[in-house]
């Protein structure tokens, strides 16, 4: 029973790899030599400068149109800047990074 | 008091006495010592003394000294008697000459108490503790800095607390009278008006000639200060008047200091506003500085609980609670959204809550409350304007102004509230402030589900570090003396904030070099009440300032400084990064860190504080780590030492 569950848990967890496209240890660097982290966080969590990039980012089709045109005070990132092969990698970094556990779990932040 | 039956000597005269005295006993000496000015070529090279030299400076006079004048009544003794009688309790400062004559007196006269000297190793430290003293204390450090270059040093931190409306009381050493400056430095020191450095920033200052003029401008200074809008005030100390004799007849009186009284809204304009305020659906409340003292807070949350209205806080000051269930902080763009009236108290920018600027190349200012909304702004800035800087902010135009202190106005709005309220109206307000109480509970858990993404994240996240160091204080009688903007303003967002002392805002002029000698005047304010004082400190902040290590473990100042250690000035990473985007060519990470980075290498937080004589450790990069390392620290700080953390931080 519990390789059963073990074996269902590995093949949804390969099928959500596989609907990101991306590079997710290039999107890592990527990540970093962007840029992005510096408002957004090394992981994505975003802060008082940044959204909220990760876990469970926006599709990279998403992704690709806020980055060229985005809102706010963020900063428009053209092709000429960053492919769309790079964000496509971007986003699969930030597709991989995994949720935390529920805050109410968490008992520094029940105080 | 005792008084001098000596004839008043001025410094001249005690200069050349002196002068005199020295030139009888180390008659040797190639460099005459003299009241004229040196020649300053002498110097550009050190020489080594001749053994004639060294004899004679280390011999005994064998000729008595002739025409030795000694002052018995010091202008710097009533100097400091009248700064005993405005209750001063500390005299921040570096030492220089232009007030050696009130150091001196601090210490002999007054015995080092009320006020104490507190050195500092930057003029612009000692205002800036001067501020931070001021926001915990509710009243001014006394701040004594050397001439010209003192005030030039300064200069930053009194505009931070000219912006932040702290008031701060500096004394600028200076010699007014050309003839009694000795030699090229004093003229270097000196100027023919101290106070014009720093004049627009600052709300009064005066140049007295006498001591019947100081004490009264000293007096006079104060009650400045300390009327509302609160700001820094100078008066310049001329060192002939403080290490010259008081002259006979001159009686030490000195004036009294009134009850000083608090500008209110006038009584019209506060009976329409209270009628809005009841007829309203949905009143928010704004404020930035109104808690001028602890009363300020107490009637916020009366106002905001007789009216169900909710309150954003944009703390410059501990204002409001920030678990208050009308506490609407967290949700301030859909708050302000929502409202039919908005009442500013003492907001620093009321364009700027009703409106977003954009944020790409050029500002497009847009509207973000509906049409028909009414404005209403109680604020004692309007009291007080200066030209030339600019930190009042864009014009808004608001429906009511009411130029006066929010704090000393709001025992009459509450009252004319409580009049005008009928039971329809209070079970209205009871629904409402159901409904934000709901928002808010919402809100908070946002906020707690948005602190644990990256919550074990090396580098460690902003979040994680506010929360570790919530659980170690929360059952002390802690205060937050640092400003938690740099890390995304997670304490305030987190921690059960209620008493008045228990946050102080940051620099009102966004200058940085701010935090770290604030944290610490605060921290000086705290020890007496036996209060926790933290902070967050942010790196590039304390590389400004990083003196004040020393004088924390010199004068023991109790202080637990947990390093905010992104590496860099980041935000400026983050400006570097946004022109090069809006240029169309970006740029590498690697270019973004030309001229940003605080790293290559990175430098040793903890050998620094060490080397200062605070006890410290660190780095530290995984956040599980930091309790036990904040548990440390406190046991020293509650010890009545320092002490410093330094951790390896997320950017923000």
């Amino acid at each position: 029973m519990i390789r059963y569950f073990i074996i269902v848990i590995l093949i949804a967890s390969s099928s959500l790899v596989a609907q990101s496209p991306g590079n997710v240890e290039n999107g890592k660097r990527q990540f970093v030599k962007l840029g992005c982290y510096t408002c957004h966080g090394y992981q994505g969590q975003g802060g008082g400068a940044g959204a909220k990039l990760a876990p469970h980012p926006i599709s990279v089709t998403n992704l690709i149109a806020y980055v060229r045109r985005p809102a706010g005070s963020m900063p428009p990132f053209t092709k000429k800047v960053v492919s769309d092969e790079v964000l496509t990698d971007v986003q699969a970094y930030l597709a991989s990074i995994p949720a935390p556990p529920p805050a109410k779990d968490i008992p520094l932040l029940n105080q | 008091m005792a008084k001098s039956q000596t004839p008043p000597l001025a410094r001249r005269g005690f200069l050349k006495g002196a002068a005199a005295g020295a030139a009888a006993g180390a008659a040797a000496l190639v460099a005459p010592v003299s009241a004229e000015p040196q020649d300053t070529t002498q110097r550009t090279v050190a020489v080594p003394p001749t053994a004639a030299q060294r004899a004679a400076e280390n011999a005994t006079p064998a000729v008595a000294i002739e025409n030795i004048q000694i002052v018995e009544r010091p202008g710097a003794d009533y100097m400091v008697d009248v700064f005993k009688s405005l209750g001063f309790e500390y005299l921040f400062a570096t030492p220089g000459s232009s007030f050696r004559g009130i150091h001196e007196s601090v210490i002999n006269h007054g015995g080092n108490h009320d006020p104490e000297f507190i050195t500092f190793m930057h003029e612009e430290c000692s205002v800036a503790a001067a501020n931070g003293y001021a926001k915990i204390e509710g009243k001014p450090a006394l701040v004594c800095a050397h001439g010209t270059v003192g005030i030039q040093h300064a200069a930053m931190a009194i505009y931070n607390a000219y912006c932040d409306q702290a008031p701060a009381f500096i004394i600028a050493g200076n010699i007014a009278d050309a003839a009694e400056r000795r030699g090229r430095v004093e003229w270097l020191h000196a100027a023919q008006d101290v106070a014009a450095t720093v004049r627009d920033y600052t709300k009064w200052d005066d140049n007295p000639g006498s001591l019947t003029h100081f004490g009264e401008s000293a007096v006079r200074g104060y009650q400045v200060a300390m009327t509302a809008p609160t700001m820094p005030v100078l008066l310049a100390a001329d060192g002939v008047l403080q290490e010259g004799e008081a002259p006979k007849e001159f009686d030490w009186r000195i004036p009294k200091l009134p009850k000083i009284s608090q500008p209110a809204g006038d009584s019209a304009a506060v009976a329409e506003l209270a009628q809005m305020l009841v007829a309203a659906e949905n009143p928010v409340i704004v404020t930035s500085r109104s808690a001028r003292t602890p009363a300020g807070l107490k009637l916020l949350v009366e106002l905001a609980e007789l009216t169900g209205a909710g309150v954003i806080d944009q703390q410059r000051r501990m204002n409001f609670p920030t678990r208050h269930p009308l506490n609407q902080t967290q949700r301030s763009r859909a708050t302000v959204a929502n409202a039919d009236l908005i009442l500013g108290l003492e907001v620093y920018d009321f364009f700027g809550v009703v409106h977003t600027l954009g944020g790409q190349v050029n500002v497009v200012p847009r509207s973000i409350i509906k049409p028909g909304t009414k404005l209403v702004s109680i604020s004692s800035s309007d009291l007080f304007y200066k030209s030339n800087y600019q930190n009042f902010q864009r014009f808004e135009d608001v429906d009511i102004s009411i130029p006066a202190d929010a704090e000393a106005t709001l025992p009459a709005l509450i009252e004319a509230v409580k009049r005008l309220l009928t039971d329809d109206r209070k079970q209205a307000i009871q629904t409402r402030a159901a409904k934000l109480a709901q928002a808010n509970r919402q809100a908070l858990e946002q906020t707690r589900t948005a602190a644990s993404y990256a919550w074990d994240a090396s580098p460690v996240s902003t979040a994680r570090l506010s929360a570790e160091l919530w659980a170690q204080i929360k059952d002390q009688d802690w205060s937050l003396v640092s400003d938690p903007f740099w890390v995304s303003n997670w304490p305030l967002r987190l921690w059960d904030f209620t008493k008045h002392y228990q946050f102080i805002g940051g620099a009102g002029g966004e200058g940085v070099g701010y935090l770290a000698p604030a944290a610490l005047g605060a921290a000086i304010a705290n020890k007496k009440h036996g209060r926790l004082s933290v902070s967050i400190q942010s790196d590039g902040d304390l590389m400004m300032a990083n003196g004040v290590l020393w004088t924390a473990a010199h004068h023991r100042i109790p202080l637990l400084t947990v390093m905010h250690n992104n590496r860099a000035y980041h935000q400026e990473i983050m400006q570097l990064q946004r022109v090069a985007n809006q240029h169309n060519r970006g740029v590498d990470i690697d270019k973004c860190r030309i001229g940003t980075e605080i790293a290559n290498p990175n430098i040793d937080y903890t050998m620094l504080a060490k080397s200062m004589g605070v006890q410290a450790e660190g780095p530290i990069s995984d956040p599980r780590d930091l309790s036990a390392a904040i548990q440390r620290g406190i046991r020293v700080v509650k010890g009545g030492d320092p002490y410093l953390i330094d951790v390896i931080t997320q950017p923000r």
